[in-house]
């Protein structure tokens, strides 16, 4: 087991993807049961740390004061940010490996590897 | 009461969710569509589809990322319900019934009627109502059962089409073509009282027998045994059995029938899927909880006067789950049986079944004699298992090559590789036979 501690975090920032309009119950059921095993299998690989799903709609903000307000949505529904996950790996050679398991490219869908910038701890003086 | 099919998700990680049941999205569409028609109207099935298609949606944009809400069922039907308010708020649409839902909405404290449309004890039957609409006597029976199926069961249209080996258009066709006869008779989306109340459940007990043997016996494809079929009927079969005016004596025999039936589904196959008879069949795998409730169910049957072919059928298939070997079988009782039911609703495969018992009870040459007597033999000319019991009968007899002839014919006029395989091996001993 290496020591998790000392390694980096990676986002995978999923879009679009996921469902097909005809898709029958059991086959939304399967679908998720893919990403709860896929979930499953990096948690036992000790290199989970979160995940969570972004509503559909929201704000988008911009301009002085972010006085320009928009309604989403903000791009083409295949570009939509679905949500995110945080993995630790490696490097970003072993985030991009991990991250090609994902379900979601059974979909149509894709993601993004960011490496989550580390910020030293200041020493105390 | 037992039961037939798994609830929703399974803990698996220290509280948290990770296992979804198969049938989970399923079970959910059926009874979010039922309630979602009772409030938009019968006329508005596809609308109520659509709102648990996009409830269906929302579950697996949210859960795929690991978390799956404690009370999953709740969750679904919960979001299924806020979309359909919407819906009603907004009037967009120009159905009758759900603008009349709407305007009463809008009229009223939105959120106690809201309370009312979603009432438990209003839910609780919906799935009935939507069973007594499905099976509605101005569908025919295939439409009655791809309805079913659809609605009730979850089960998509290539998934249907699968089970019936027609194509998805045909299907769907078939779907919105019944969809259009509920409309234009003016069904309504309710439980049936009164005088009605009889025929209309006999159209549902129908339609619950022919989706069980659907699975049962799989009269196309190349599985034998497709028991999610079967299993959907017997949960059908429950939800009516727990609802006082549905049931009836009528309806307790159709259930322990079905039950004696599927108690034998583990053994029904052998080591490399092939087809086993009763005489070949391990007892030891049949589902003894199965035989226990079916006793129950047959026992309640027994209430009234009435004695349909299900009690007979119930009768008969519970002399064979409660014997201990095939040669402890009470034939004189499955004879006496048969002769009832050929007396209340003769059909050439009842006349079939009990030529088999007759040569049980007094020998194969009875049998065949049973056999020639029969009448309206033509419809049977084409099943093949007219000749696998004259082959039969024939062995019995030592009349190998009679045997032989009746067996290449039997697999002339049957399709399921299972049962193909299993009359290649009795023809295989018969040729070898014949040839001594």
């Amino acid at each position: 087991m290496p020591d998790l501690s000392s390694e980096t975090r990676f986002m995978l920032i999923l879009r679009g993807g996921k469902a097909d309009r005809d898709f029958s119950p059991s086959e939304y059921g399967r679908t998720i049961q893919k990403y709860l095993d896929w979930i499953e299998g990096l948690r036992k690989k000790g290199v989970y740390e979160a995940g969570e799903p972004l509503e559909e709609t929201g704000r988008v903000l911009s301009g002085t004061s972010g006085a320009i307000v928009t309604d989403g949505p903000f791009a083409e529904s295949k570009e939509t940010v679905g949500g995110y996950f945080i993995i630790k790996a490696r490097d970003l050679v072993e985030a991009t490996e991990i991250a090609k398991g994902c379900p979601i490219f059974e979909s149509g869908g894709g993601l993004e590897v960011r490496q989550i910038a580390p910020i030293p701890s200041v020493e105390p003086a | 009461m037992p039961n037939s099919n798994g609830g929703g998700p399974t803990n698996s990680n220290g509280g948290e969710p990770t296992q979804l049941v198969d049938n989970f999205f399923r079970l959910e569409a059926g009874r979010m569509v039922s309630t979602l028609t009772r409030i938009f109207g019968l006329d508005n099935i596809d609308l109520a589809e659509d709102v648990v298609q996009d409830a269906m949606l929302k579950a697996l944009q949210q859960w795929s990322y690991g978390k799956v809400p404690g009370n999953p069922s709740g969750w679904i039907m919960q979001v299924a319900k806020n979309r359909a308010l919407d819906i009603l708020r907004k009037q967009t649409l120009v159905q009758r019934k759900e603008n009349e839902v709407g305007e009463q909405l809008r009229r009223s404290n939105e959120q106690s009627f809201a309370a009312e449309l979603f009432a438990p004890e209003e839910v609780k039957d919906d799935q009935l109502r939507m069973i007594f609409a499905c099976c509605h006597p101005v569908l025919s029976p295939e439409s009655q059962i791809g309805l079913t199926l659809k609605t009730l069961c979850g089960l998509g249209v290539a998934e249907i089409s699968r089970s019936f080996l027609a194509k998805e258009e045909t299907i769907a066709k078939r779907l919105s073509r019944a969809r259009q006869t509920l409309r234009d008779a003016r069904v309504p989306f309710e439980i049936p009282s009164g005088p009605e109340l009889s025929e209309r459940l006999d159209s549902v007990l129908q339609v619950l027998y022919l989706l069980f043997n659907e699975g049962y016996n799989a009269s196309h494809g190349p599985e034998l045994i497709r028991w999610d079929l079967s299993a959907e009927a017997l949960r059908l079969s429950e939800l009516l059995l727990a609802h006082p005016s549905c049931n009836t004596p009528k309806s307790n025999a159709l259930h322990a029938l079905m039950l004696f039936q599927a108690s034998r589904f583990p053994a029904r196959l052998g080591d490399h899927g092939n087809m086993l008879l009763l005489q070949d069949q391990d007892r030891s795998r049949w589902n003894k909880t199965m035989i226990e409730w079916g006793l129950f169910y047959l026992n309640q049957s027994a209430a009234g006067t009435e004695l349909s072919d299900f009690h007979l059928q119930a009768g008969i298939a519970a002399c064979h789950c409660l014997a201990d070997s095939y040669e402890a079988t009470d034939w004189r009782k499955i004879l006496s049986l048969y002769d009832l039911l050929n007396a209340i609703n003769p059909s050439p495969v009842v006349a079939l079944n009990r030529a088999v018992a007759v040569s049980k009870v007094h020998g194969a040459e009875a049998g065949l004699v049973s056999v020639t007597q029969m009448e309206n033999t033509r419809s049977l000319e084409a099943y093949y298992l007219l000749y696998a019991v004259l082959a039969e009968f024939q062995i019995e007899l030592g009349n190998f090559q009679a045997a032989s002839a009746h067996l290449r014919k039997a697999l002339d006029l049957t399709t399921l590789h299972s049962e193909q395989d299993f009359l290649r091996g009795k023809l295989e001993y018969c040729e070898k036979m014949s040839a001594v």
